[in-house]
C-alpha cells in the first residue's frame, strides 16, 4: 500500500464512526485549547515585559559600576559603621551609595578586551520641577542610553542632538504641574532647579517635548527624561564650586559590546570587568528574575494542560481499541489480501495521529480566537492601566509546537491499539465456525 | 504431467497442547492442477476451513508441506508472503466481509490499494471488474445498501480485480437464497471455465460440490475421498 493511500485510508477511517471520533477529538480539543491558552499567556506577558522593558537597555549594553565590598546588598554589614569612601556617590536609591567611577576608571574600562565603547553616566540630582510659578515638585532625572525606548503618551522623546533644552515628563506630573492634558503640556516651558556644591540654587528652563506613559516597568519610572544638552547644563550647574579634577564623577557607565556576543562571551566580559574591579550587569541579569517567575507560573499552567492531554490520550486508546475490535474482520481481510503487519500498524497509528491533529488544530484555532478576544476586552477593562499589554499572545512557532506535541501524544496513544491490530491473526479474525 | 498449482503433502495441523490439544488435520495429501474446480466437502468441525486457510497461506501447517507451483510455502516470509497472497489469491466469503460504509468501488479496489496500484489504474480495473459482474451502476453506492446477491457479486468482483490464479470460495452461497445462490455459482464456474482461474470451493452443499471437477471429502481431519468426475 502506498504511503499516500495509507494516509487517505486513515483519514477516511477516522470519520467512519463520527460520534465516537468527535467525542475523542473534543477531549483532545480541551487539552490543546488549555495548552494553547496557557502558553499564549506566557508569550503575552513575556512579550509585554520585553517590549516595555527593552526600554531598560539595548541587549548589547551592560551597566558597569565599581565593585564595592558590600555591593549589591544594602543591608549587609550588620551594625558596623562603614568606612568613609571619598569617592562614594548616591546611587539614586536613598541610603545607597556606589563608589564613583573616575575618568581614569572609564579609560581602564575602555581598554578591556571586548568593550566597544563606554558611556559614562553622570549623576544629576535636581531639587524640583516647576511650571509657571506653580507648586514645586521633587523630580529625579533618568536618561535613556542609545537603543532604549520609552512608551510615549504624547509628543516625542527628547532629542539628544538638539541644542535646546528638552524634557519629557512622566504622565503623573502633568496635572499636578498645572497642565490640562498631555497634549497641553507639549511645547510649554518648565523650570528645573538644581543646587551646586556651595549651596547655590540654579534654575534652568526647558521645553516639554513629550509625556511618558507609566508602564509596568518604565525605564525611567517616574523620572523626567532630559536630552544631552540639558544634562550637560544641569551637570555643570551642579558641579559649580567643585575642583575640576573632582567634578567628573560618574555613578555608572554603560558599556557596549558586540551585539552578536554569545552568553559565554558576555560572561567572559563580565569576568574581565570583575578582574579590573568593576561589576557589569546586563539587561538580562535584571530581567532574568521576572521572566523566570513568569516562566515558572506558565510551566505550572502548562502542566495542567498536559494532564488534560494525558486524559485525552486515554480517550484515544479507548476509541481505537473499540475501532480495532469492530474492524477485526476488516483487518483480517486486509491481511489475507496481503497487507503487511507494519502497514496495519501504520494505518491505525496514523488514524490516532490524525485525531490528535484535528483536536489540536481546532483547539489552537479556537484558543487564538478566544485569547485574542479576551485580551482585547481585558485591555480595555481590567488591565486598562497596563497599556500595551496583550495578555494572551500567540506566536506561530509555539502553536505549531503544541500541534506537533499533541500529535506525538496521540501517536503514542495509538500505538497500543495499532499493535493489537497488527498482531491480529487473519484466521482468527475471519473465523466464524 | 505439469506442476500442480497446489500440492499438499501430509499436512498436519493441531491447536493447543497437552490435554487441550486438538488435531484439526491429521495428514492430508493431494494435488490441484491449474484451472481445476475443486470442492472441499465436510461437516462443521471436519477441518475443511483449516485446510483452506493453510492452502491460502493464512495459516502454517504444524507439519507437512504446501507447495505453491513447486515453491515450498515455508520459504515465503514477510513481504514476499504478502505479495504472494495479494497476487495469487482471491477470496469469496460467506459473510462477504465488505466494509459497510465504504463505496462499492472502494471495496472492490481494496486488494489493488494494498498492492500499491495508483488511484487511476485502481478505478479503471475496479470498474472493469464491476462491469463484468453487471454492477457498474452501483459503483458509488455504499456496500451496506446492497442486497445479499449484489453483495456477493461485489465480493466476487473484489476477488477478481487483481487477476488472481486461484479463487477461494468459502460457502459462497451460504447466505443467499437458492435463486441468487445459483446465479453466484454460475458466475464462479464461468470464471473457472473462461478465465482458467482455479476455483476452490469449501462447502457442505452437495449440489454445489457436484458441479466441481473434483470433490475432496474431509472427515475428522482426514481426507476420506478424492473423486475425480468427468467435467460437466
Amino acid at each position: 500500500m502506498k504511503a499516500l493511500d495509507l494516509i487517505g485510508s486513515a483519514v477516511s477511517n477516522t470519520f467512519r464512526s463520527k460520534t465516537r471520533t468527535i467525542l475523542t477529538i473534543l477531549s483532545i480539543f480541551i487539552g490543546a485549547f488549555t495548552l494553547a491558552i496557557t502558553s499564549g499567556l506566557g508569550t503575552g506577558i513575556n512579550n509585554y515585559i520585553d517590549d516595555t522593558i527593552s526600554g531598560v537597555g539595548a541587549s548589547d549594553a551592560m551597566t558597569v559600576t565599581k565593585t564595592t565590598e558590600n555591593a549589591g546588598d544594602p543591608l549587609a554589614g550588620g551594625g558596623e559603621p562603614a568606612e568613609y569612601d571619598p569617592d562614594a556617590v548616591s546611587a539614586g536609591i536613598p541610603g545607597m551609595t556606589v563608589t564613583a567611577l573616575t575618568p581614569d576608571d572609564i579609560e581602564t574600562i575602555e581598554g578591556i578586551d571586548g568593550v566597544l565603547s563606554v558611556d559614562a553616566q553622570r549623576n544629576i540630582n535636581p531639587d524640583f520641577i516647576q511650571f509657571d510659578d506653580g507648586t514645586q515638585y521633587v523630580a529625579s532625572v533618568g536618561a535613556l542610553v542609545a537603543g532604549q525606548t520609552t512608551v510615549l503618551a504624547d509628543g516625542s522623546a527628547p532629542d539628544d542632538d538638539a541644542t535646546e533644552y528638552e524634557v519629557a515628563l512622566p504622565q503623573a506630573y502633568v496635572e499636578p504641574l498645572g497642565f490640562d492634558s498631555d497634549a497641553d503640556a507639549i511645547g510649554q516651558t518648565v523650570t528645573i532647579a538644581i543646587t551646586d556644591a556651595v549651596r547655590t540654587q540654579h534654575t534652568i528652563d526647558a521645553t516639554v517635548v513629550g509625556v511618558t506613559e507609566e508602564a509596568l516597568a518604565s525605564p525611567t519610572g517616574s523620572s523626567i527624561l532630559i536630552n544631552t544638552a540639558l544634562t550637560d547644563t544641569l551637570f555643570d550647574a551642579q558641579s559649580t564650586g567643585i575642583p575640576a579634577d573632582e567634578a567628573d564623577r560618574y555613578s555608572s557607565a554603560t558599556v557596549w559590546f558586540d551585539p552578536d556576543a554569545s552568553a559565554d562571551d558576555i560572561e567572559a566580559l563580565k569576568e574581565r570587568l570583575a578582574d579590573a574591579g568593576f561589576t557589569g550587569t546586563t539587561i538580562d541579569d535584571q530581567l532574568g528574575t521576572i521572566t523566570t517567575v513568569i516562566d515558572g507560573i506558565v510551566l505550572v499552567l502548562n502542566a495542567f494542560a498536559i494532564i488534560a492531554l494525558l486524559a485525552a490520550a486515554f480517550g484515544i486508546v479507548n476509541t481505537l481499541y473499540m475501532s480495532v475490535q469492530e474492524r477485526t474482520r476488516e483487518i483480517g481481510l486486509m491481511k489475507a489480501m496481503g497487507m503487511g503487519s507494519g502497514k496495519v500498524f501504520g494505518l491505525f497509528s496514523l488514524e490516532a495521529t490524525f485525531i490528535g491533529f484535528l483536536g489540536s488544530a481546532i483547539g489552537a484555532v479556537i484558543a487564538i480566537a478566544a485569547g485574542t478576544g479576551l485580551s482585547s476586552v481585558l485591555s480595555q477593562t481590567l488591565l486598562a492601566d497596563l497599556p500595551g499589554l496583550t495578555l494572551i499572545a500567540f506566536d506561530p512557532a509555539s502553536i505549531v509546537g503544541i500541534i506537533l506535541l499533541v500529535m506525538a501524544i496521540a501517536f503514542l496513544a495509538g500505538t497500543l491499539p495499532a499493535a493489537r491490530a497488527a498482531k491480529a491473526d487473519p484466521v482468527d479474525s475471519l473465523r466464524y465456525e | 504431467m505439469s506442476i500442480p498449482i497446489i500440492l499438499a503433502d501430509d499436512v498436519h495441523k493441531s491447536y493447543g497442547r497437552g490435554q487441550t490439544r486438538f488435531d484439526a488435520l491429521k495428514g492430508v495429501s493431494f494435488a490441484i492442477s491449474e484451472g481445476e474446480s475443486i470442492a472441499i466437502l465436510g461437516k462443521s468441525g471436519s477441518g475443511k476451513s483449516t485446510l483452506m486457510h493453510i492452502m491460502a497461506l493464512l495459516d502454517a501447517p504444524s507439519s507437512g508441506r504446501i507447495k505453491l507451483e513447486n515453491v515450498d510455502t515455508r520459504t515465503l516470509k514477510g513481504r514476499r508472503l504478502n505479495r504472494t497472497r495479494n497476487k495469487t489469491f482471491g477470496f469469496v466469503f460467506q459473510q462477504f466481509f465488505l466494509i459497510p460504509n465504504a463505496s462499492v468501488l472502494d471495496n472492490v479496489t481494496l486488494p489493488l490499494k494494498i498492492a500499491g496500484v495508483g488511484a487511476a489504474e485502481r478505478k479503471r480495473r475496479g470498474m472493469a471488474a464491476l462491469e463484468q459482474l453487471e454492477l457498474a451502476d452501483k459503483a458509488k453506492n455504499k456496500a451496506i445498501n446492497l442486497s445479499g446477491g449484489q453483495k456477493q457479486r461485489v465480493v466476487i468482483a473484489r476477488a477478481l480485480v487483481n487477476n488472481p490464479r486461484i479463487i477461494f470460495a468459502d460457502e459462497p452461497t451460504g447466505n443467499l437464497d437458492s435463486k441468487t445462490g445459483a446465479v453466484v455459482e454460475d458466475i464462479l464456474f464461468e470464471l473457472n471455465r473462461e478465465h482458467g482461474i482455479t476455483l476452490i470451493v469449501v462447502t457442505h452443499d452437495e449440489d454445489l460440490a457436484a458441479r466441481c471437477d473434483r470433490q475432496l471429502r474431509i472427515r475428522d481431519g482426514l481426507l476420506i475421498d478424492d473423486t475425480t468426475e468427468v467435467a460437466a
